[in-house]
């Protein structure tokens, strides 16, 4: 077994158009089974790293190895290791938890036994069950993330990349996700997680990294860095590397 | 297949609940179908069958006049409404401006006289050509007759203007005749043209017979069914791109698009799933218009829609109209942008293709510089291959050399499909 879910070496990334390169010679790498958080102020590149390591961007120099296999391959078996959740709601809002579920457990590679398994499962512990048959479009924002998440998540992925999973919820549905995201890991799952909701970064991650203006400016475990630095928090370890000024991302 | 039995299985369900969507490709084309071919009817039936109302002003004193008044009634074409000799031209107009009538005709004065004296004169000429005593033909001005003055309202269209015209000369040739062959047998014999020999030279005109071309042998005429319902129910395939169209986009920008490229399956099972799933609904819809058509339409004093005999004929040519038209949605769906761009273009570019493809008026009536564009609309070929069917009664194998350029521009729509998702990194 690998025993690195990401590796990631001199990745070089510029977004068409533009001629300033946002990724040079960038090297990441996440252990199997980490907790892995990536953070940065706005525009510091830490979505187009996300959508680099999914496969939603491509990149023309370095390599990112997903549990050692080469994602610039266009070999969409890759794609079964992992999981996404986006942090928009990715799902079809006229469809009902389960017809979800469904579609996108086949298109995940799941067959209709597995499909019916792991869907009953996922909507009992995500609290869906009383609800499973009901357009999504009727649900609050919670449960909405709620059924992102699961959608995400069912086909048991190796690595399981979050982009903001818990933007716009209540108290409630944060501490569940989180909850089930830990139980998630302890199973075997390695998460990377972005999010500006530091307080829940620090509840949720083990290891981290910042990203400020596409360089990895610090990377390392999380009690390990706020010893270091002398913080008490996240927030004071992030505001002590990337400064207190405003950062518009590039437009 | 799992993948793709559960993506059609996804696309059904989200089509059965997009009421709107329903309602623009089933609802909207029905009524398209039922308006156009009522109207279509209706002007048929106006030529044929009803009478369009003509208001007379016979200024003449004469019984020459009475006969043309005679001779118009006789076309049956028109209702007449005889107004006063005394009601002037305004007064005339101004009844058409309030609709009172379409038409409105005027015999001068001493129509009867002036129509006489070229008689006279036509038979002077003649008598003195056969070198028989015909009296003075030097009366030029006798030669001339004063205008039959013809309103018509603007609204009417030059086709039926033209019909009326062509009415209207024909029983004016007619009064014309009769006194030229009564001058001309009086100048001979000294005595009246005799009414049966009058009858038999004046009212025995050969018959035309009209017979519709048709492959196998039914010599029905086509009515207004036969030629509307085939058009639009094309109209109405294409009209899936408001639906298809719009959906992809909607798909790409929203973020379920987003996950779908993270999943271990190609986006092209989601583009065949759609292209089976729309297949079939175009496939439901010309099979519920036709329907309407033989079953509904002569509850609706509309003639009954009449099958092709080769009803496998018709289920391929509608699979390929079909396909054409899915194809046409998609390909528009990858390129657009946004929801407005493909709902703004998806139905312009249809009506244009609908135009030029012969729809809304006949390839044959179009300008020669047109007849190779119109090749280029895949509803030209669709019409063509379903008026092989339905109107000149032929099977499947008089109509494949207008299935097979369909089949081309299908693939070719499809071929600029991939290539877009390839340009867009979409697969």
């Amino acid at each position: 077994m690998n025993s690195l879910a990401v590796d990631i070496k001199n990745l070089c990334f510029t977004y068409p158009g533009q001629s300033a390169m946002l990724f040079s010679d960038l090297n990441l790498t996440v252990g199997a089974g980490e907790r892995f958080g990536l953070f940065g102020p706005n525009g510091a590149g830490k979505t187009t790293l996300m959508n680099l390591m999914t496969g939603l961007l491509s990149f023309e120099q370095g390599s990112i190895r997903l549990s050692g296999n080469e994602i610039k391959k266009k070999d969409k078996s890759i794609n079964k290791l992992f999981g996404f959740i986006p942090q928009d709601l990715s799902f079809y809002q006229e469809l009902t938890p389960v017809e979800n579920l469904a579609f996108f457990g086949a298109w995940s590679g799941l067959n209709s036994r597995e499909i019916k398994q792991r869907t009953d499962e996922l909507l009992d512990v995500l609290g869906l069950a009383d609800v499973r048959n009901k357009p999504v479009e009727k649900f609050s924002g919670g449960m909405k993330r709620r059924i992102n998440l699961a959608i995400g998540v069912i086909h048991q992925p190796k690595i399981l990349f979050l982009d903001e999973p818990t933007v716009g919820v209540d108290v409630q549905t944060r501490y569940a996700i989180i909850n089930y995201l830990k139980e998630l890991n302890k199973k075997g799952t390695t998460l990377i997680y972005t999010s500006h909701q530091l307080s829940e970064a620090e509840d949720l991650c083990n290891t981290i990294a910042l990203i400020d203006e596409g360089k990895i400016i610090v990377h390392n475990d999380l009690n390990t860095l706020l010893a270091e630095h002398g913080q008490n928090g996240l927030e004071g370890l992030f505001l002590n590397f990337t400064g207190k000024k405003y950062r518009n991302a590039d437009v | 297949m799992y993948k793709l039995g559960a993506t059609i299985i996804k696309d059904l369900r989200i089509l059965l609940r997009d009421k709107i969507g329903l309602t623009l490709m089933f609802g909207m084309p029905i009524l398209l179908v039922l308006v156009i071919t009522k109207i279509q009817n209706s002007t048929f039936e106006l030529v044929n069958k009803n009478k369009v109302v003509l208001l007379l002003a016979n200024r003449d004193t004469g019984k020459i006049s009475l006969e043309m008044i005679q001779a118009i009634d006789k076309i049956g074409m028109f209702k007449l409404t005889e107004v006063s000799k005394n009601t002037n031209d305004e007064q005339l107009t101004n009844r058409m401006h309030a609709k009172d009538a379409m038409l409105a005709l005027i015999l001068p004065q001493d129509f009867s006289a002036k129509i006489t004296a070229k008689a006279k004169n036509v038979t002077a000429k003649a008598m003195n050509s056969f070198g028989l005593e015909g009296g003075d033909t030097l009366n030029r001005k006798a030669g001339n007759t004063d205008p039959i003055i013809l309103y018509y309202h603007p609204i009417l269209q030059d086709a039926f203007r033209r019909s009326v015209q062509g009415a209207l000369h024909s029983a004016l040739q007619m009064v014309e005749s009769k006194q030229v062959l009564q001058q001309l047998y009086f100048s001979i014999n000294e005595k009246p043209l005799p009414v049966s020999m009058e009858n038999e030279l004046l009212n025995n005109q050969s018959p035309i017979n009209e017979v519709p071309v048709s492959r196998d042998g039914n010599r029905t005429v086509p009515n207004a069914s036969q030629h509307n319902v085939p058009a639009w129910t094309i109209f109405a395939m294409f009209f899936v791109v408001l639906s298809l169209g719009s959906g992809i986009v909607r798909e790409k920008l929203s973020g379920s698009f987003t996950r779908l490229k993270t999943l271990p399956t190609n986006y092209l099972v989601a583009l065949l799933s759609k292209q089976i799933t729309y297949l079939s609904v175009t496939m439901i819809q010309a099979t519920l218009i036709f329907a309407i058509g033989v079953w509904l339409f002569p509850y609706m004093n509309l003639p009954a829609l009449n099958l092709p005999e080769d009803l496998l004929g018709l289920f391929i040519v509608s699979f390929f109209c079909g396909w054409c038209a899915v194809s046409y949605a998609i390909c528009v769906g990858v390129f657009a942008e946004t929801q407005e761009q493909a709902n703004g273009f998806g139905a312009v570019s249809i009506v244009i293709l609908a135009a030029l493809g012969g729809l809304m008026v006949p390839a044959f009536a179009m300008p020669d510089s047109f007849q190779t564009i119109i090749k280029l609309s895949p509803l030209h070929w669709c019409l063509e291959a379903y008026y092989g069917l339905f109107l000149e009664g032929g099977k499947l194998s008089d109509v494949w050399m207008n299935i097979i350029p369909l089949i081309v521009i299908a693939v070719l729509i499809q071929l600029v499909t991939v290539w877009g998702l390839k340009r867009k990194k979409l697969i």
